[in-house]
């Protein structure tokens, strides 16, 4: 595999990660715009166990994604209070705090960056996104998808029927916390550099980007979106310098003509009959 | 020292109150991020500054800036927004995000990614109290967005059409059944906001004397920061929260060092939606739409 396809297939691991920790919140109502704060997390506390420590990296990545699952949980129990607008500008405020605070710890280089000892081969790096992807795929067949849903769709009838709303909200926002610091922990170890730069605004701006352009109806949406996302700009690299306007100008278009996203129920369901009836 | 650092922070409050303003307009009555208006700010200081480099005079090169904005939001009314009625409500969000994208791209095309020098307009006269030096340009910029804030304060609460825009922001459908015409009245909602957005891009290219394609990113969010600390869908709440927002990030670059502003201008938008979600005058949401 040439190296310019391995460099493509490594950021579309990552998106996809991305994707799903905006999707999980997404799923139970929440519009989180910092998750690059909680990837944050992830990675430098990761990052910071392998060079300090010594850890292994698969036990320094898993442990930074629970630390962001764990602020996750921390911050989303007062964040929580607000709901819809505010709730979007309040993780947006918290991913900007998150970004500045790192970028202000000498501990992990400051504004300098952090370069991080340990390496993360493509094939681990596409292993943990298949994996994510595949959890992904049984959370969405659980209960727990269902009461996310519930919520999402009215909360009043969720509580009515015995739902723990505050609960489903806050589990929901810190698993997608968690899954952000894990894709943050493997990105931390597959470039061996963390800069706070990185996670920026327009990072989780663009990841919830990806997940609305593929929809949000079902688990499929985000996949498909972040690999749009990902793979079209490239082939669009041919128009250089007009890549990106083309590619925004046909986002506009394409939502105004399906604004629910690329993948809905109802396009699933035409799968499966076809494949019920041969 | 801390006098002229407060002067120097109102002065950047005013530029992020109009703003915040333009933001206020759009989620108060129409319950909308509108994610391009940091593109139509943007578009505001960069037309304007290619218009005069094309030797135009600047109240010609001011108008044509103006103008843009207006027909840009106009078709982000038609694109983004009249769709919103069909979709998940976050939907708008991203296509006026896609509109932030294309219009930083576009100008890149024409003028590339580098920071240009804008034309120093007024005379370099500072005015002098004391140990205090103000700049022509910030004091005119100053009074101007105040003026025309208060002015659309007054618009909103004494004239008619300013009545049918507060029904409208209070509830759609009662708005529907007095007879306002609210298919007429949204794009000229959005035609004002785009307004007041560019109009703060020129004063800000008039002021700092530098434009970029991506000079509306930082200020953009940090209106939307202001308008939030003020209050959502109120007017002086933008106008307080915008002016606070310029001292906390003034105050924090000449005391604390540049790394810290985030630090402490999101910090402060966290806590007030903490501690007081509605903003520091606004009311208590009574709608939970975004």
């Amino acid at each position: 595999m040439s190296g310019y396809l391995t460099g493509v297939l490594v950021v579309l691991a990552f998106n996809v990660m991305a994707a799903y920790a905006v999707y999980l919140p997404l799923a139970a109502g929440q519009l989180n715009l910092g998750i690059a704060g909680f990837m944050a997390i992830g990675a430098y506390a990761s990052a910071f166990l392998t060079n300090e420590y010594g850890w292994p990296m698969w036990a320094a990545i898993p442990f930074g994604s629970a630390l962001a699952g764990l602020m996750g949980v921390l911050i989303g129990i007062p964040v929580l209070r607000t709901h819809g607008i505010y709730l979007a500008m309040a993780t947006f405020a918290l991913g900007q705090v998150i970004s500045a605070v790192f970028l202000n710890l000498e501990v992990v280089g400051g504004a300098a960056g952090y370069p991080v000892s340990d390496y993360a081969t493509p094939g681990v790096v596409w292993a943990a996104a298949a994996g994510v992807v595949v959890l992904m795929l049984y959370v969405s067949r659980t209960r727990f998808a269902l009461c996310l849903t519930a919520v999402k769709s009215d909360p009043t009838v969720a509580d009515l029927l015995g739902v723990s709303v505050r609960g489903m909200q806050v589990a929901a926002f810190a698993l997608g916390a968690a899954v952000a610091g894990f894709g943050g922990g493997l990105y931390a170890h597959h470039y061996n550099f963390v800069e706070a730069q990185h996670f920026n605004v327009l990072l989780s701006v663009f990841t919830v980007l990806y997940v609305l352009f593929g929809g949000t109806q079902t688990v499929w949406g985000p996949l498909v979106g972040a690999a749009f996302f990902t793979l079209v700009p490239e082939v669009l690299r041919a128009s250089d310098q007009w890549r990106y306007a083309v590619f925004a100008a046909f986002i506009i278009l394409f939502m105004a003509v399906r604004p629910q996203g690329l993948v809905t129920a109802s396009l699933l369901r035409i799968f499966r009959r076809r494949r019920v009836t041969p | 020292m801390l006098a002229q650092q407060i002067v120097n922070g109102l002065m950047l409050g005013a530029i992020y109150m109009l703003v915040a303003v333009a933001f206020t307009l759009a989620i108060g009555v129409l319950n909308f991020l509108n994610f391009s208006l940091p593109g139509l700010f943007m578009v505001g200081g960069m037309v304007s500054f290619g218009m005069m480099k094309l030797g135009w005079p600047w109240f010609l090169a001011f108008a044509v800036a103006l103008l843009a904005a207006a027909f840009i939001s106009l078709l982000v009314e038609r694109l983004a927004y009249r769709r919103m009625q069909s979709g998940d409500p976050e939907v708008p969000l991203v296509s006026s995000l896609g509109f932030l994208v294309l219009l930083e791209n576009l100008v890149l095309i024409q003028y590339g990614s580098d920071q240009q020098a804008f034309p120093a307009l007024l005379p370099d006269m500072n005015f002098r109290f004391g140990g205090l030096v103000i700049g022509m340009a910030q004091v005119a910029s100053l009074a101007v967005s105040l003026g025309l804030v208060f002015w659309l304060s007054r618009f909103l609460a004494a004239t008619n059409a300013g009545r049918r825009i507060r029904t409208v922001a209070e509830s759609r459908e009662t708005a529907l059944l007095m007879g306002i015409d609210i298919a007429r009245l949204v794009p000229q909602l959005f035609v004002a906001s785009a307004l007041l957005a560019a109009f703060a891009g020129i004063l800000f290219a008039v002021n700092y004397q530098q434009v970029s394609p991506f000079m509306g990113e930082g200020i953009g969010f940090k209106g939307v920061a202001a308008m939030i600390v003020g209050g959502m869908g109120s007017i002086w709440g933008a106008v307080l929260g915008g002016l606070l927002i310029g001292l906390a990030e003034v105050l924090s670059i000449s005391f604390l060092g540049a790394d810290v502003v985030n630090i402490t201008v999101y910090g402060l938008l966290l806590l007030i939606l903490i501690l007081r979600p509605q903003g520091l005058l606004g009311r208590p949401a009574s709608r939970e739409k975004l």
